[in-house]
């Protein structure tokens, strides 16, 4: 291979970790909820709620960690209303997503028309890790980001270890594989799914506000562009498992980065097709994941989407 | 059925020295007013909601709504554009909620107009010497053709494996709208358009014909009788019925012999085509050309519609006049410097007040007197009796 092969391969694939990190948090937050039984829809309007109160928190003091806390915020508001619709009065999960996605893209849209056009006054800045980012090829692709990407491998860890390895992590997922199993050990299951939900709301706010603080810091109006949707697809591409979502994440973020570098590079295809590109790979993607694996039968909370009743 | 009946509590009989006792119970039977009641309460909920917004971000919400109402119902502009608006809507809200009967969520009305547009726009702009009794139903056949095919591209995976339809609907939409961009940009691109991306103007013969000077157009009439006809067909035929055995038991459906896969296929066609054939009315009755913008949204709120109407023919066509009015009281507050997606937030907090009443409408809050009486050893016998049936 030649230098500006391993150059080209190199740069795309550190794109594919930029392109990524907003699809895993909204992932890792889908995750959470969906693992005690509860399907929210409404992750892209929570994104788009989430880039345009951590811009505006920003905006207000110019200090991002303020920002980042302002999207989690907003973000957890909305899944709380979710939470309450579709725990406490147990209405159907996929109405109340769609109609919260809606609301949410409007309250958006309402929230950011002051600022649009207006640049962040802070932004999120690559960070390079001393003698990481020196590695070659890998030091580029993992070593050479901002916070909010260290923070999502650390999320990534924590999340598996919580999940597989701890009691609470144990409680959580038996909630939404049987409700009623959990009731009978005690579990308060109304709390534990109240409480996830809240929590994957808040991390796809920061999964909203890392495209308005650090990806292209700005507010654009419905700039998350379907990224809610297909963190959705990636939940089920990652059969609920945060290390298969953060192995996914980036196979979606290189497919958005390749669109991008292959415009540069200056070949003949449309730009507008390459644009198409990480739709059509979501559906691809879905089918095979759906279709060839029987893990994802077996790994899907059998509980998801079912309001529990206690009689 | 135990989680329907009502909730006795032992204890309400033998506390002694508490008068009273509040229990929270299930509704058996809702009484017939509550259907009004439940939309009249949402609704207020959701424009007091939308006045603490307002309010909050430093609007007056009585001015505020009283611009939207004015300009909205209270001007023949305001009237007609309404019902402009409403034709879309409506269309694709039939749409969309013939795939819900069956809990077929067909997310990807948005995208089945986008490709009725492009087809429409096709036979309009290729076949440009045909007389309109030709052109437009040619045009209409075109656009019902594509979105079935689009919402068949949804469903298809769903059908054969299992695939979730709410997402392969919805990219579906994203890949419609890069497909119109690509024509608008591309090879249609008008040469007069000054670079806009813009399609030449439709020969006469392909626009719809309007209701007398106003810009209400034939859509409007299509969109009442989908609804008319989608209703008929649920209610009075043999494949309306097994939609819905389908949409409320899959498993009585499967054991009675009727096929699943081949039913989720021919719904979700006619459901595409029915919102193509809105498509097609955007680009005929409106634009009268292609634009990279056909649809503000229609599909996503068609589907708020079909909910709030109860999937219901006669129920859409009545929140589809709502839904347009409330497009046009958008638009028209954006001149006092109001964002227009007041109405976008209205819509979607409308869905889930409704949610959270009618979900709220089915409890009822009983104070009992704790005293032992022959009346209350009556209502416990007639509770047991109703546990029993």
């Amino acid at each position: 291979m030649t230098q500006t092969t391993v150059g080209f391969i190199t740069a795309v694939l550190a794109a594919a970790v930029q392109a990524g990190t907003p699809l895993l948090y909204a992932a890792l937050g889908e995750i959470l909820t969906e693992r005690v039984g509860i399907i929210n829809l409404s992750v892209e309007g929570i994104m788009l709620v989430g880039a345009v109160s951590g811009f505006l928190a920003t905006v207000a003091t110019k200090n991002l960690a303020v920002g980042i806390l302002g999207a989690a915020i907003a973000g957890g508001i909305i899944a709380a209303i979710h939470a309450f619709l579709s725990v406490s009065l147990k209405v159907n999960q996929v109405v109340s997503g769609l109609s919260l996605s809606l609301f949410a893209t409007g309250v958006s849209g309402y929230l950011g028309k002051p600022i649009i056009g207006v640049p962040a006054p802070v932004s999120f800045k690559p960070y390079p890790i001393p003698g990481l980012s020196k590695i070659p090829v890998l030091g580029q692709m993992f070593f050479k980001h901002n916070l909010l990407v260290y923070g999502s491998y650390f999320l990534v860890a924590f999340l598996w270890y919580f999940l597989y390895k701890t009691r609470p992590g144990l409680h959580m997922r038996s909630v939404g594989e049987s409700p009623r199993t959990a009731d009978s050990l005690g579990i308060n299951v109304n709390a534990v799914q109240y409480a996830y939900t809240i929590i994957g709301g808040a991390l796809s706010g920061i999964a909203g506000a890392y495209l308005s603080l650090a990806y292209a810091p700005s507010w654009i109006e419905q700039m998350t562009a379907g990224r809610g949707w297909i963190a959705i697809a990636l939940v089920i591409f990652a059969v609920w498992n945060p290390l298969r979502a953060m192995v996914g994440a980036y196979l979606f973020g290189g497919i958005e980065a390749l669109g991008f570098r292959i415009q540069v590079v200056g070949a003949t295809i449309s730009p507008i097709v390459l644009k198409m590109m990480p739709y059509i790979f979501t559906i691809a993607v879905l089918i095979i994941t759906t279709a060839r694996s029987a893990t994802y039968k077996t790994e899907a909370p059998q509980a998801l989407g079912v309001p529990y009743e206690r009689e | 059925m135990t989680h329907e009946t009502t909730v006795t509590d032992g204890r309400a009989q033998t506390t002694q020295g508490r008068k009273f006792k509040i229990r929270v119970e299930r509704r058996l039977d809702t009484p017939a007013w509550w259907n009004i009641l439940v939309p009249v309460v949402s609704i207020a909920l959701a424009l007091l909601f939308g006045a603490i917004f307002l309010k909050m971000t430093g609007y007056s919400p009585i001015k505020v709504y009283a611009i939207m109402f004015k300009d909205t119902f209270g001007t023949k502009y305001g009237i007609t554009e309404t019902l402009v608006k409403a034709s879309p809507l409506l269309l694709s809200a039939v749409g969309v909620s013939i795939a819900f009967r069956m809990q077929l969520w067909n997310i990807g009305a948005e995208g089945q107009i986008y490709v009725g547009a492009l087809a429409a726009s096709w036979v309009a702009l290729t076949f440009t010497g045909l007389p309109a009794y030709i052109m437009i139903p040619a045009m209409v056949l075109a656009a019902a053709l594509a979105g079935g095919l689009w919402a068949f591209l949804g469903s298809a995976p769903r059908a054969i494996w299992g695939v979730n339809e709410i997402i392969t609907t919805l990219m579906l939409n994203y890949i419609a709208i890069f497909c119109v961009e690509y024509f608008v940009y591309g090879p249609w691109r008008d040469p007069l358009s000054f670079l806009f991306p813009l399609s030449p103007m439709f020969p006469k013969s392909a626009w719809l014909p309007c209701f007398g000077n106003t810009r209400i157009h034939l859509g409007l009439v299509f969109g009442v009788v989908s609804a008319l006809a989608v209703g008929l067909l649920l209610s009075r035929t043999k494949w309306g019925y097994e939609i819905r055995v389908i949409g409320e038991n899959p498993d009585a459906a499967r054991y009675s012999g009727m096929s699943i896969s081949r039913n989720i296929i021919l719904v979700m066609i006619l459901s595409g085509a029915i919102s193509g054939i809105a498509g097609m009315c955007e680009v005929s009755g409106i634009i009268h050309r292609l634009q990279a913008q056909v649809s503000a949204g229609y599909g996503y709120t068609a589907i708020i519609i079909a909910w709030l109407a109860k999937l219901h023919p006669i129920g859409i066509i009545i929140v589809s006049l709502l839904f347009g009015g409330l497009l046009v009281a958008g638009y028209s507050v954006q001149i006092y410097g109001i964002p227009a997606d007041i109405a976008t937030m209205l819509q979607g907090s409308l869905l889930f007040f409704v949610l959270g009443v009618e979900a709220l409408a089915r409890y009822r809050i009983r104070i009992i007197r704790s005293s032992p009486k022959p009346v209350q050893a009556q209502q416990a016998a007639d509770d047991v009796a109703r546990e029993i049936t």
